[in-house]
């Protein structure tokens, strides 16, 4: 059996300077929901730097290869234009002329790949199951989880460190470790 | 905290202006151009590459007051400090415009007067110019159809009194906001504050129209026969990021001295998105012009990019687009590299002569056209102005206390997470 604890504060402010304080004292807190990114908080609880930035260099790659292949395959390999001299069956010699679709595909891919990653990766796809604790962390309500398991205090004296701090509501759950 | 300007920062921007001074004088006596044509051109290079420093910082300052943002009230007194150099460039570019006007030199090819007249008579070795009807009237073989065709925009009081608005306006506001910006520091005073708000969107208003109209002035009229709207966006992006690198490689000076200690990295990572960012601006409006131009083909605005592109300044032209392009857009793009000195400065070295080959490179092909020279005179009057540059920075800076203690968003722009 785990305790978790979903520590509820009415103000995103109230948030990072409790949180700040818990992990202070060594308790470690697992997760946050809230409605908005609240600014400063990753480094506080300890979240990795997000990779989503390489993804999206991945993606933007993609789309200039594909770009660069599908021009030059419509334009120079397969049936070779020449409208006024451009492109004169050269891809290089008329690069300039390549650029601004080439670079407004790789921005359509980078954005439409992270959209849907972010999406993914957080389970927030349309139509998947929620998973935040409350329903008010999506209005106007900030929500901590913090549990028994990844800590090496006890539940009594977790609460009472958890009660130190501003609270606006507090529930605590027994879960079966699975 | 009040800067000293002394000791080696003073001593090394003295022998700088002092490598200037030998520069201008030997560069006078060995330039045996037409008119020290090589001499005048390189003149309006360096007094232009920079006016436009401390144009954009007033231009900047301005931004930061008019949308009210927080995070740059720590660098405030240092955009004020490069003000302190806008007398020097506006005067250097004055002697430049005056030159040309008093027939010194031929930068600007629309000064002559006689490209605007159809006919002639030439009696005794008298050219008189007339209308078509006065008998005896012969073609005149210096008409320039295109260029007499801009006879309102170019003739001289119109175009001297276009100068002196600018500059007037320009140096007009620095001072008036250094003023202001001085008397917050005896007492709060809010009132204050949002004059220099409302004045500082004034500002901006004005140098929407003037930092266009000007670059068409002073630079975009060498080649009087072509022409590019975009012109004037491609020279303020240009200064902008000009502005910003000097901006940032200083107080990162500064911060090693032990001044500045307000200024977090988070403020510096900030100048470095502001130096990506414009960097990238720049490609962008680079290459807008250069596109449409290079597409189109047509004869009479094409010209303008064979001499840079395709014949004498080929080298040098490309090779500047990729330095001011390629590096920043490279080096800067991850968080990490923008808050690490170790990277952003031998970008910020690399761009900043970018950015004046750039300048160099709108002056020089259309007033030395193939017999341009590059030497020893180029690198010293850059290194000279340079000098003059920073002196007059620090300086300026020295005189003021660097945190303006009483504006009202010191507080949140220390506070600065990222």
């Amino acid at each position: 059996m785990k305790k978790v604890f979903h520590v509820m504060y009415d103000d995103d402010e109230k948030l990072l300077v409790a949180a700040r304080e818990l992990v202070s004292k060594g308790i470690h807190v697992n997760e946050v929901y809230s409605p908005f990114p609240i600014h400063g908080i990753d480094p506080v609880i300890g979240i990795k730097r997000t990779r989503l930035a390489i993804a999206s260099f991945m993606y933007a790659m993609t789309g200039l290869s594909l770009a660069v292949f599908f021009m030059w395959y419509t334009m120079i390999s397969d049936w070779p234009m020449n409208i006024g001299g451009k492109p004169s069956f050269s891809f290089l010699e008329n690069l300039p002329a390549f650029i601004p679709v080439s670079f407004e595909f790789s921005v359509f891919c980078a954005a439409h790949g992270m959209v849907i990653t972010y999406l993914l990766r957080n389970g927030t796809l349309p139509g998947m199951p929620a998973t935040n604790p409350d329903p008010r962390t999506t209005d106007d309500k900030f929500v901590m989880e913090i549990t028994t398991d990844t800590n090496s205090m006890n539940a009594q004296d977790l609460e009472s460190e958890i009660k130190k701090t501003d609270v606006f509501e507090l529930s605590i759950k027994d879960v079966k470790e699975s | 905290m009040e800067f000293k300007f002394e000791g080696r920062a003073k001593l090394i921007t003295q022998v700088l202006m002092a490598v200037g001074l030998i520069a201008l004088v030997g560069g006078y006596l060995t330039d045996h151009s037409d008119h020290h044509q090589r001499w005048w051109a390189n003149l309006l290079v360096n007094g232009f590459f920079y006016f436009s420093i401390s144009l954009a910082a007033l231009f900047f300052y301005a931004l930061q007051y008019a949308t009210e943002s927080a995070w740059s009230v720590v660098i405030k007194r240092f955009l004020e400090a490069m003000f302190g150099y806008m007398p020097y460039g506006a005067a250097v570019i004055v002697m430049v415009l005056l030159a040309g006007q008093l027939d010194l030199h031929h930068l600007y090819h629309w000064m002559d007067t006689s490209l605007y007249h159809e006919f002639m008579t030439v009696e005794g070795g008298v050219t008189t110019y007339v209308d078509k009807e006065v008998t005896g009237a012969v073609v005149n073989p210096n008409y320039d159809h295109i260029i007499a065709g801009k006879k309102g925009y170019f003739s001289g009081w119109f175009f001297w009194l276009r100068t002196i608005i600018y500059l007037t306006t320009f140096l007009g506001f620095a001072m008036l906001f250094r003023k202001w910006s001085l008397q917050e520091d005896k007492a709060p005073n809010l009132d204050l504050h949002y004059k220099i708000f409302r004045r500082s969107a004034l500002f901006l208003v004005f140098f929407a129209v003037f930092s266009s109209t000007l670059s068409w002035d002073w630079l975009m009229s060498i080649d009087p026969h072509w022409f590019s709207t975009l012109y004037g966006w491609y020279l303020f992006s240009g200064m902008w990021v000009a502005m910003i690198i000097f901006t940032h490689v200083t107080i990162l000076w500064l911060r090693t001295q032990g001044y500045f200690q307000e200024i977090s990295n988070s403020h510096m990572h900030d100048l470095g998105k502001w130096m990506f960012a414009i960097s990238m601006l720049w490609s962008y409006l680079f290459f807008s012009q250069f596109m449409l131009i290079w597409y189109s083909n047509i004869p009479e605005e094409v010209t303008y990019y064979v001499s840079r592109v395709f014949t004498d300044y080929k080298v040098p032209f490309i090779l500047m687009f990729l330095i001011n392009f390629v590096v920043p857009f490279l080096v800067l793009i991850s968080r990490d590299t923008k808050r690490n000195p170790k990277f952003i400065l031998p970008v910020a070295f690399l761009i900043f002569v970018g950015h004046f080959a750039d300048v160099y490179l709108l002056v020089i092909p259309g007033t030395m056209f193939n017999h341009n020279v590059f030497g020893f005179f180029e690198v010293g009057l850059f290194l000279g102005f340079l000098g003059l540059f920073v002196n007059r920075t620090l300086s300026t800076l020295s005189k003021a206390p660097l945190i303006a203690k009483n504006h009202p968003m010191l507080e949140e722009s220390k506070e600065l997470h990222y």
